[in-house]
């Protein structure tokens, strides 16, 4: 869970406190090689791919991922950042959002594109990801790639590449970064 | 004053913006980064969100507009708002129906939210008390137009506020993008590959606003935009020196942050903005001048003195260019000139007010720092307290 989310988390303004590590830093190194080559797998090559990391937390993600598919393949593959704060469907009842960087670095139109997220969670966030992307053209392929998969689903919507699946509690929080996955609670301060 | 009063029947909501001075320099900060990202959402294939959809703006005009309506119903459709747009001269106030009831009439029937321009001050004050929703100034007489010293706000940051990253250009890539694509399109650069975008955001940073000297010329007096910028940039913290013939300076100095000056000549060469008002006749300013052409002679920007102004100098005007009445005609076109790129920023610039009014009113125009802090805009998405919180959790962690 990147900073903001957590910032919004209940109890609001509370601390994440980490219960147990549940992936260590070369945990995630070896998904994240595992789910390049399943990328690169699933689209035959990285012709027209891009990656899009929602932002917060899947933004270090999927620049990670883009670096291990551009060493795998020696081909640059476009990364890009997108901020769904303008998209979501609970912005009315959710203290304003302070908006991150989009920054889409090619014309989606004909492009495989890789949504990249830290947590896989409601579905939500990602709903409204593709409500955005589709402000940015018509792609040929709409993939998920998540470092960890904690259930709960609202929505229709489930990954094409995880990282991890991991059976929370609702109540519960997972903390995803490049050094490891930690799973915990905010509590107040 | 409006926000208390809104206070009293509305706890911790704003009820609109009706005074540059209701902000302080973190609610203008905020509104710079939110323009700042609805300035790239400007650029893209399709310009629209749909953070807005089923609320309702009146943009009621009781005076006449070309820049602020439009402007205006463009930043609410952008945000998938509906927008009802009302000429006083086109509606029952000509049949006599006061001002409060056509209002409130046009809550009634649906508006969320009311963009109010009229040639008495105060009235968007008022409108305030007599409507649940929120209310923006889009003029009052000679009071303030608070938007309009928003965007020459925004406009001058994103000229003089470096941009983060390695780009050459000083303009950040999201409003140049939005200037091939709209309606400004001051420069068709065709070269320009979609591949840098995202380096060259322009940052936040209020900091540049503290080395400018702003030079206001023109009708002081009678003018609205003048009372709101000059807020604005004293919050900013930049010098202002109010440039015109006496009659159309301020009667007192009171209350104005700024030097006075009645000499052009004298204060050009030392300004990094100069900002020209227009001479605003339908105010009796007529009346204040000898004729016109001695107005130009004094006060006019014509080419003499457009070579006087410091190379990195700016020309800014609100519009409507009265041409060879207050500025020449080819200065007005000339490269140091922004006024287009005024017009560019006040669509992104109401697109904020609006989000911060309709979007979430958290009663603050700052982030609202009860739940939520700023965050870093360096793309990592993690900040210190991330860093330490995992640090001072890991070890127990593991041994868990």
């Amino acid at each position: 869970m990147a900073e903001r989310e957590r910032k919004l988390a209940t109890p609001r303004g509370g601390v994440f406190v980490p219960r147990s590590q549940v992936m260590a830093v070369d945990d995630v190194h070896r998904a994240l090689v595992r789910i390049a080559h399943e990328i690169v797998e699933r689209n035959k090559g990285v012709d027209d791919l891009v990656l899009v990391g929602l932002q917060t937390g899947g933004v270090p993600i999927s620049a990670k991922l883009g670096a291990i598919i551009e060493e795998v393949e020696g081909t640059h593959v476009p990364v890009g950042t997108l901020d769904v704060a303008f998209y979501r469907d609970d912005i009315q009842l959710r203290p304003v959002l302070p908006e991150a960087i989009t920054s889409i670095p090619v014309n989606l139109t004909g492009m495989a594109v890789v949504l990249v997220d830290d947590v896989l969670f409601t579905g939500r966030t990602v709903r409204a990801a593709l409500q955005a992307l589709s402000d940015f053209g018509r792609a040929r392929s709409i993939q998920l790639a998540v470092m960890v998969d904690r259930g709960h689903r609202e929505l229709p919507i489930r990954p094409d590449y995880v990282g991890k699946n991991l059976p929370t509690r609702l109540t519960e929080q997972v903390d995803v970064s490049l050094d490891g996955v930690l799973l915990g609670d905010v509590v107040r301060k | 004053m409006a926000q208390q009063d809104a206070m009293a029947s509305a706890a911790s909501r704003l009820a609109g913006l009706i005074s540059i001075r209701d902000l302080d320099i973190a609610g203008i900060k905020r509104i710079m980064q939110l323009s700042d990202s609805f300035s790239e959402v400007l650029g893209r294939d399709i310009p629209k969100l749909p953070t807005l959809r089923g609320k309702t703006l009146a943009i009621v005009f009781a005076e006449d507009s070309t820049r602020t309506r439009t402007s205006f119903e463009i930043a609410a459709k952008r945000l998938s708002m509906d927008v009802v747009t009302l000429n006083a001269s086109q509606s029952s106030l000509k049949k006599g129906e006061t001002l409060r009831d056509t209002l409130k009439n046009l809550h009634a029937i649906g508006a969320d939210a009311f963009a109010v321009r009229h040639s008495s001050a105060g009235v968007p004050a008022q409108a305030t008390r007599w409507l649940p929703v929120p209310v923006i100034n889009a003029g009052d007489g000679c009071h303030e137009h608070p938007t309009q010293a928003l965007l020459d706000c925004y406009t001058i940051r994103q000229h003089f506020a470096p941009a983060i990253g390695a780009g050459q250009s000083r303009e950040p890539v999201s409003s140049l993008r939005y200037a091939r694509n709209g309606t400004a399109g001051t420069e068709p650069d065709s070269s320009g590959s979609t591949a840098s975008i995202g380096s060259g955001v322009a940052q936040t940073d209020l900091e540049c606003f503290k080395k400018l000297r702003v030079a206001i010329v023109g009708d002081i007096e009678h003018s609205r935009v003048a009372r709101s910028l000059v807020a604005a940039l004293d919050i900013l913290g930049a010098r202002t020196v109010l440039v015109a013939p006496k009659t159309l300076l301020p009667r007192s100095q009171a209350g104005w942050p700024s030097e006075m000056s009645t000499s052009l000549d004298e204060v050009l060469p030392s300004v990094d903005v100069c900002y020209i008002l227009r001479l605003q006749r339908e105010r009796g300013t007529g009346m204040y001048v000898p004729t016109l052409r001695e107005y130009y002679s004094y006060y006019g920007i014509d080419e003499r003195r457009y070579a006087m102004l410091p190379d990195h100098a700016v020309i800014m005007h609100p519009g409507p260019l009265n041409r060879g009445v207050e500025i020449d005609n080819t200065v007005a076109d000339s490269p140091k000139s922004l006024i287009l790129r005024q017009a560019t920023s006040g669509v992104a610039v109401r697109m904020a007010v609006l989000y911060l009014l309709l979007g979430h009113n958290t009663g603050t125009w700052k982030a609202d720092d009860r739940s939520v802090g700023a965050l870093p805009r360096d793309n990592t998405g993690r900040d210190t307290t991330t860093e330490s919180t995992s640090q001072i959790g890991l070890p127990e962690a593991a041994d868990a």
